[in-house]
């Protein structure tokens, strides 16, 4: 099946700095893939390569296995609420509406005004005096009803009260359940990820860190406690993703296929959270290890 | 709708099985029979705001286990009940147990004691049951 979203060693480089490096991942379609990572990690930059408005230094990325916004035929098929859920503030609901079906070929009418109604929202209104909540709504109906293949949001949620978040995912999971779309959302918060999505890409330190099946990656993940072990040899048949070690005990977060039947060590179940943390504090300690390097340069 | 589903995140059961759960557990009690229509997928995700998968997987267990019958763009329907003659009994064995659970208080005993007392008798006579 074509991946919904499928790079190569995709990099973007602002001045010095790389945004995204050597970036390789494929997003299955028909699923709802959730893209996280800190701020700063190179989120927004894969996002918007991926729709076209960067272009990337290096590599090639593809939506459905077409480059991004080549012709109009593959800007109709993918739909990108950006972040803060932008609106036009002088126009109003229904202007929005207007300019959605003027714009957009397959654009569902009958659907974005039901969307309106069933949120209560006036369409006199302007969007400028919409609350938080009511604009990302508002967003999220553009994006739908044109009726994408790929919806494509950054940071849809960040900004939003947590009743307002809640609402905004619900919405957007009965518009997944309804039309049959593959969703890209990115947030620097598991939590708001950790139900709605079925695939996970881990993105920190401008680098890939973890991708994968929401449901594969809690089960091949562990922590484990026991006594204190050798820093440099885990349980055999399991890879070490981080450790830390008291003068008695080892408590180690690892991943491997095979159960770990050695009963020295206790197994604990991870929360996605948790797994999430493992691999970003990776990194993080990864970037830390040529931190003097770059003090040597100042 | 006959029932509606809530999640527990802290529980740790993962969301699929918590769904399952929840629909045995109403069969079991009597609250859904035969005939009865599970929440719409669209309905499900649209009140948990989940993945539709999730509930997906959920149904196809149930189907799975004989419990429930997709009819595809009508819903979800219940084929088979897990209440049994037992459920009649119910009410005389959960008096049973308030007074039990009442005599288990005189004697001192707090929440956590009481579940584990529970918890062990429970398990060394399913044991005995085996054996």
């Amino acid at each position: 099946m074509t991946a919904a979203l499928e790079a190569q060693n995709l990099g973007k480089r602002y001045g010095r700095r790389w945004a995204l490096s050597d970036c390789t991942l494929s997003a299955p379609a028909g699923r709802v893939v959730g893209l996280v990572g800190p701020n700063g990690a190179g989120k927004t930059t894969l996002l918007q390569i991926a729709v076209g408005l960067l272009r990337p230094t290096s590599g090639t990325v593809e939506i459905l296995g077409r480059p991004p916004a080549g012709n109009a035929g593959q800007l109709a098929r993918v739909g990108f609420v950006a972040q803060d859920t932008p609106v036009y503030g002088g126009l109003s609901v229904a202007d929005h509406l207007r300019f959605g079906a003027w714009l957009n070929p397959g654009w569902d009418h009958e659907m974005a005004e039901r969307r309106i109604g069933e949120l209560g929202l006036d369409p006199r209104q302007r969007a400028g005096r919409l609350s938080g909540g009511q604009r990302a709504q508002l967003a999220l109906t553009l994006a739908i009803a044109k009726r994408p293949d790929v919806l494509i949001l950054d940071e849809p949620v960040a900004s939003l009260d947590p009743l307002a978040r809640r609402e905004f995912l619900q919405h957007l999971m009965e518009a997944v359940a309804e039309h049959e779309m593959s969703v890209l959302l990115s947030s620097h918060l598991v939590a708001d990820l950790e139900r709605v999505c079925d695939y996970l890409i881990v993105l920190a330190a401008a680098r890939v860190q973890l991708t994968g099946e929401v449901e594969e990656l809690l089960a091949s993940h562990h922590r484990l406690t026991g006594p204190r072990c050798d820093p440099a040899s885990g349980p055999a048949g399991q890879h070490v993703i981080e450790a830390s070690h008291t003068d008695r005990q080892s408590t180690l977060i690892v991943r491997g296929e095979d159960p770990i039947h050695d009963p020295a060590w206790t197994v604990g179940q991870l929360s996605l959270e948790d797994v999430v943390l493992a691999y970003m504090s990776r990194a993080g300690r990864a970037g830390n290890t040529s931190r003097p390097a770059l003090e040597v340069l100042r | 709708m006959v029932i509606e589903f809530h999640l527990d995140s802290r529980s740790g059961v993962a969301p699929y099985q918590q769904l399952i759960q929840q629909v045995r557990h109403a069969l079991r009690l009597g609250l859904l029979r035969e005939g009865d229509q599970l929440p719409t997928v669209k309905d499900a995700v649209g009140q948990l705001a989940i993945n539709p998968n999730t509930v997906l997987k959920a149904y196809r267990e149930l189907e799975y286990a004989g419990l429930v019958t997709a009819k595809p763009g009508v819903g979800t329907f219940v084929t088979r009940t897990l209440s049994d003659a037992s459920l009649a009994a119910h009410g005389p064995l959960r008096q049973d147990l308030r007074r039990w659970l009442a005599k288990a208080r005189r004697a001192g005993m707090d929440d956590e004691s009481i579940e584990a007392l529970f918890m062990n008798t429970f398990r060394a006579a399913a044991g005995e049951d085996v054996a």
